[in-house]
């Protein structure tokens, strides 16, 4: 069954998740928002996308090394190229995971 | 309701919220698929009841801080360390929450909550593109969040229940949200001076991942290079919207 002390840890945790994803929704939808904020923000999805793709595609996540002979990397140059020249993201999705799906049979 | 009159849902052009949300959210839904199951699997290796996964996929819906919860529950670490933890991993969607208010101005308070608790990574990323196309809605989006939200909680139940009888890694479905983030990338890149932002925060973010534990680096890295290219942009005039 489940323990009052595992629910507690689930809810705090569920808590903590919750409330940075919720404020900025909450206040900054009813405030008129300075243009420098707006500006830095319309910035901000390039630069996250970029922080969370770039580790994943050329770190080693055990060493924390960088290593561009990485299959998530070597798949990701063809599948980038792809994006660019189509715009299509179910078309990328499948591209990069037929690509990958190689990689693991033939690269490794 | 009427929701089958139209053809074609797989184009993410359909006629109703329900038919766009769930056309917009099958990358992300293919992408869980694989990582649910395998969180399923460690959860229950880690004395984790069918249940309690299910429970703490509604409750929290944030996959690498539960990945993290679950390493720390079996090595018995304290609720309030678990708790912390969990809060400095999911800092980053305050940047992701505060983008997407730009596009939701006035919009109903409660749509607005139960919009918040479906942000992740791949919600956002989705969300946010589709957001610059206007027929994409508040009611579309929390459509996406929870389709993959749905997707999230059966996979990683799944996963606890027999996970490792399902071979979750063919096809390289392990690269389907890679895949997707890289095309969603693509879509951000709406001038010379978003390319620079984003090579700077990829360069800090991987330049910054080495250095400091967890995955701050994340927050800190986009900070800053958003920053960068605010300025770039007052400098040059480049990025002006094309």
């Amino acid at each position: 069954m489940v323990s009052t002390e595992y629910l507690a840890v689930i809810l705090g945790m569920g808590l903590v998740t919750f409330l940075p994803r919720w404020l900025p929704l909450v206040y900054l939808t009813k405030r008129r928002l300075p243009s420098w904020l707006v500006e830095w923000l319309d910035f901000i999805p390039a630069a996250i996308l970029s922080a969370i793709l770039l580790p994943a595609l050329v770190t080693n996540s055990a060493t924390r090394a960088v290593d561009f002979g990485r299959p998530e990397f070597i798949v990701a140059i063809p599948t980038f190229v792809f994006a660019i020249l189509t715009k299509s993201l179910g078309g990328t999705v499948i591209i990069g995971m037929v690509l990958f799906g190689l990689s693991q049979k033939y690269l490794l | 309701m009427k929701l089958k009159n139209h053809s074609d849902s797989d184009s993410g052009h359909g006629k109703t919220p329900l038919s766009r949300g769930v056309a917009a959210a099958w990358p992300i839904c293919l992408g869980y698929l694989p990582i649910g199951l395998a969180f399923g699997v460690l959860a229950q290796k880690a004395g984790l009841s069918p249940l309690q996964i299910g429970l703490m996929s509604v409750f929290v819906f944030a996959g690498s801080s539960q990945f993290i919860a679950v390493s720390m529950l079996a090595a018995g670490a304290s609720l309030l360390s678990i708790v912390a933890t969990t809060f400095v991993v999911n800092l980053r969607h305050f940047l992701m929450s505060s983008a997407l208010a730009v596009f939701l101005k006035n919009a109903d308070r409660k749509k607005l909550s139960l919009f918040a608790y479906g942000v992740t990574d791949e919600s956002f990323a989705v969300n946010l593109s589709k957001f610059r196309d206007s027929r994409w809605d508040l009611n579309s989006a929390l459509v996406t969040n929870q389709a993959a939200n749905f997707t999230w909680i059966i996979t990683t139940v799944l996963g606890g229940i027999g996970g490792q009888f399902i071979p979750a890694h063919a096809f390289g479905i392990d690269y389907a949200l890679i895949a997707m983030f890289i095309c969603l990338l693509v879509f951000q890149l709406r001038g010379f001076v978003y390319v620079i932002t984003a090579v700077i925060g990829g360069i800090f973010a991987v330049f910054l991942s080495m250095i400091i534990p967890g995955n701050s680096y994340i927050v800190i890295a986009s900070m800053a290079a958003a920053a960068i290219g605010v300025v770039l942009k007052k400098k040059t005039g480049w990025g002006e919207e094309r």
